[in-house]
């Protein structure tokens, strides 16, 4: 059996691993939760690439229908090549537009589908889609055709946790909370993605990074996708690691630090908490 | 066995049906697990736990049923992992003359060996203290940190076992839980269920994608179709006590209103002390000069707002229940006929307590309050929340 493990450039902890190859061996959707910028997208592109197969993403945003992954009836063009006297118009299934969960279930082999941020979505669509990730089938109206999936494809489904999904649906996944990374993992993250960069510098930045995510009150804290951008962005600007080691995040704010504050009120917080200890040691 | 880990589990209140445990066989029987017991641990993690504010009592169960866990009898590495051997030659060094000779009394290695197989093979659970069951601290010759000079060691050394011992016994995933206190993230998504963004009322907006559709499908006779407005339906009233006793909670509660503040395109909130009288006050800082009619609040919104006081309810009952009662001014009105008219009005309304709930025994203002709000007084904690936005979004 083809197993997941951690690759070169995502690094991934045992329990996830092990995840993952219940999800694959019982041919079970995986639902995967976590912080924001913890790898929750990145891991179906690995699991992808570790077992060989094609990834078809399905990235769901507030209108997405469930319908819509599987197909659509697309009338407009058939009330128009009706004016029009096109002779398609007579074949409805001219008109029928495949959808993610389509190309997943008719391809000659087996594909990892992504349903991306799941919790987007209406609160019904979960539900929509039970028996469609149950049986991987479904039933075409129009053309009166029943879509079966020659090869059940992997689903990773992600969701950031923003609406409740139905217990109807979590019965049928297996499911993994991506933690935060400790230091350990998060050296090994930072090294796989960088592996050319200086030990001193990568020393000194996971410092201040830990520290900004220490500070309680932040509204966003930085996670993994930021720390990797800020690194990008220290390293293309080639600062030396000795301006990160003066900066204790309660005496200034961290250099470059758009990469890892995302929101206004936490740059204002940094610069509060910046001023109040200026004003201690004085 | 797994059945009754199952059921330990559902008894924790983790909602772990037959069709999981079903799974996890099936996964088991597939080889997920590969036999070990870190694997097994985190299989049945990922197919019994559905929400993340479980995984704590996912761990604290898992601890409880398998602990004192032993590898099954005739499995060959149980031999493998007490090499007689080597205990042997242990023993020949360490124990005394003594000793062994009380050794020899219990019918000499073998003979301990032996029993300890059957002693696994008879005890179930963990044990502490005593002098016969495989344990801690006790004086049978099994277990570990024991007095028994012929004992035998028994989950000391690193093993592998040992080690998926220490993956649920760290209980990572503690802050998850929902019966913790609240931070700003947690009490978001609690809050968030507030948001309804429940289609009801007529159907008063045109579908243009479904009328186009239905047109097509009628062949080009126009077929209007309508589709409920969607939006935002949520109305907050929030009523936050300040002052006195509230200053413990005052950090709290700014967390609860930065977090609502995010949440609801409708919201408004007033300040009152211990409990709402004929006025309340829009703006703590400038208290004098925003005060607002209590009556004036009941005529401006109407009942479709939902109504959330915020306070601990430890003050003097009379504070409640007798004209003049307030600590601050004269009230005509006892502060119990004030709630009533604003329970009254507003009918979808809760009462979030930062106490702990079973400390709201101990203040009979508290109960008179539960007790006037209908039982709708909830802890604030992300469980507390759940609760009170389900029985306001109901």
């Amino acid at each position: 059996m083809a197993g997941f493990r951690s690759t070169e450039t995502y690094i991934a902890s045992r329990d996830l691993e092990v995840a993952v190859n219940a999800a694959i061996a019982l041919q079970r959707p995986l639902l995967v939760k976590g912080e924001p910028g913890t790898g929750k997208t990145v891991l179906a592109h690995e699991v992808a690439r570790a077992l060989g197969y094609p990834l078809i993403e399905w990235h769901i945003k507030s209108t997405t229908r469930a319908q819509q992954g599987l197909y659509e009836y697309d009338a407009v063009s058939r009330l128009r090549d009706g004016q029009l006297g096109d002779p398609r118009v007579h074949d409805i299934a001219n008109y029928i537009v495949r959808g993610k969960l389509w190309d997943a279930f008719e391809a000659d082999k087996p594909h990892v589908l992504l349903i991306d941020e799941i919790d987007k979505a209406d609160i019904e669509f979960p539900n929509d889609l039970l028996l469609e990730l149950d049986r991987m089938q479904f039933f075409v109206y129009e053309t009166r055709q029943t879509v079966v999936a020659r090869h059940r494809p992997v689903v990773i489904i992600t969701s950031n946790n923003e609406k409740e999904l139905p217990d109807a649906f979590l019965r049928r996944c297996f499911f993994h909370y991506i933690r935060f990374p400790d230091r350990e993992t998060m050296e090994r993250i930072v090294q796989s993605h960088f592996p050319d960069i200086k030990q001193e510098l990568a020393r000194e930045a996971l410092n201040v990074f830990f520290q900004v995510r220490s500070v309680a009150e932040l509204k966003k804290k930085p996670a993994t996708s930021e720390l990797l951008d800020w690194l990008k962005l220290l390293m293309i600007e080639d600062l030396p690691p000795e301006v990160l080691r003066s900066q204790d995040p309660k005496t200034a704010i961290p250099p470059l630090y758009g990469a890892l504050l995302k929101n206004e009120q936490d740059v204002h917080l940094f610069e509060r908490l910046a001023f109040l200890s200026r004003q201690r040691q004085r | 066995m797994l059945a009754h880990f199952i059921l330990a589990l559902r008894g924790a209140g983790i909602p772990a049906s037959i069709t999981e445990y079903l799974t996890l066989l099936r996964g088991l029987k597939e080889g997920v697990a590969d036999y070990s017991v870190d694997d097994f641990y985190h299989l049945s993690r990922a197919t019994l736990v559905k929400d993340e504010r479980h995984l704590d009592r996912f761990d604290r169960v898992f601890g409880e049923v398998f602990k004192g866990l032993e590898p099954p009898e005739g499995d060959p590495q149980a031999e493998a992992r007490i090499p007689t051997e080597w205990l042997r030659k242990l023993a020949e060094k360490l124990l005394t003359e003594e000793e062994k000779a009380q050794i020899e009394a219990l019918g000499g290695f073998e003979k301990l060996m032996e029993t300890l197989k059957q002693r696994l093979a008879e005890q179930k659970g963990r044990h502490q203290g005593g002098s016969k069951w495989i344990g801690t601290g006790g004086t049978s010759p099994f277990g570990a940190h024991g007095y028994n000079p012929e004992g035998v060691r028994i989950g000391q050394e690193e093993s592998r076992h040992r080690r998926a011992v220490k993956v649920w016994d760290r209980r990572e995933f503690r802050d998850l839980d929902d019966d913790v206190e609240i931070g700003t993230r947690t009490m978001k998504l609690a809050l968030r269920r507030l948001r309804r963004f429940a289609r009801q009322g007529a159907a008063t907006e045109l579908d243009l994608p479904d009328t186009i559709r239905a047109t097509a499908n009628n062949a080009g006779t126009l077929d209007l179709k309508m589709v409920p407005e969607r939006h935002n339906t949520v109305k907050v009233l929030l009523f936050l006590d300040i002052g006195g006793s509230m200053d413990d909670h005052v950090g709290i509660c700014a967390e609860l209103f930065s977090a609502c503040r995010a949440e609801f395109k409708h919201l408004e909130h007033f300040y009152f002390h211990n409990c709402p009288y004929e006025r309340l006050w829009t703006s703590n800082r400038r208290r004098r000069d925003s005060e607002v009619p209590t009556w004036e609040v009941l005529r401006k919104y109407g009942p479709d707002y939902k109504a959330i006081f915020v306070g601990d309810a430890a003050m003097s009952p009379y504070e409640i229940i007798q004209p003049g009662g307030s600590v601050e001014h004269w009230n005509e009105e006892t502060g119990q006929v004030w709630m009533g008219r604003l329970l009254g009005h507003f009918r979808r309304s809760a009462w979030l307590n930062p106490m702990p709930e079973e400390a709201w025994g101990r203040y009979q203002s508290a109960l008179i309050l539960h007790r006037l709000v209908e039982r709708r007084m909830y802890p604030l904690t992300l469980g507390g929340i759940e609760d009170m936005t389900r029985e306001l979004s109901r």
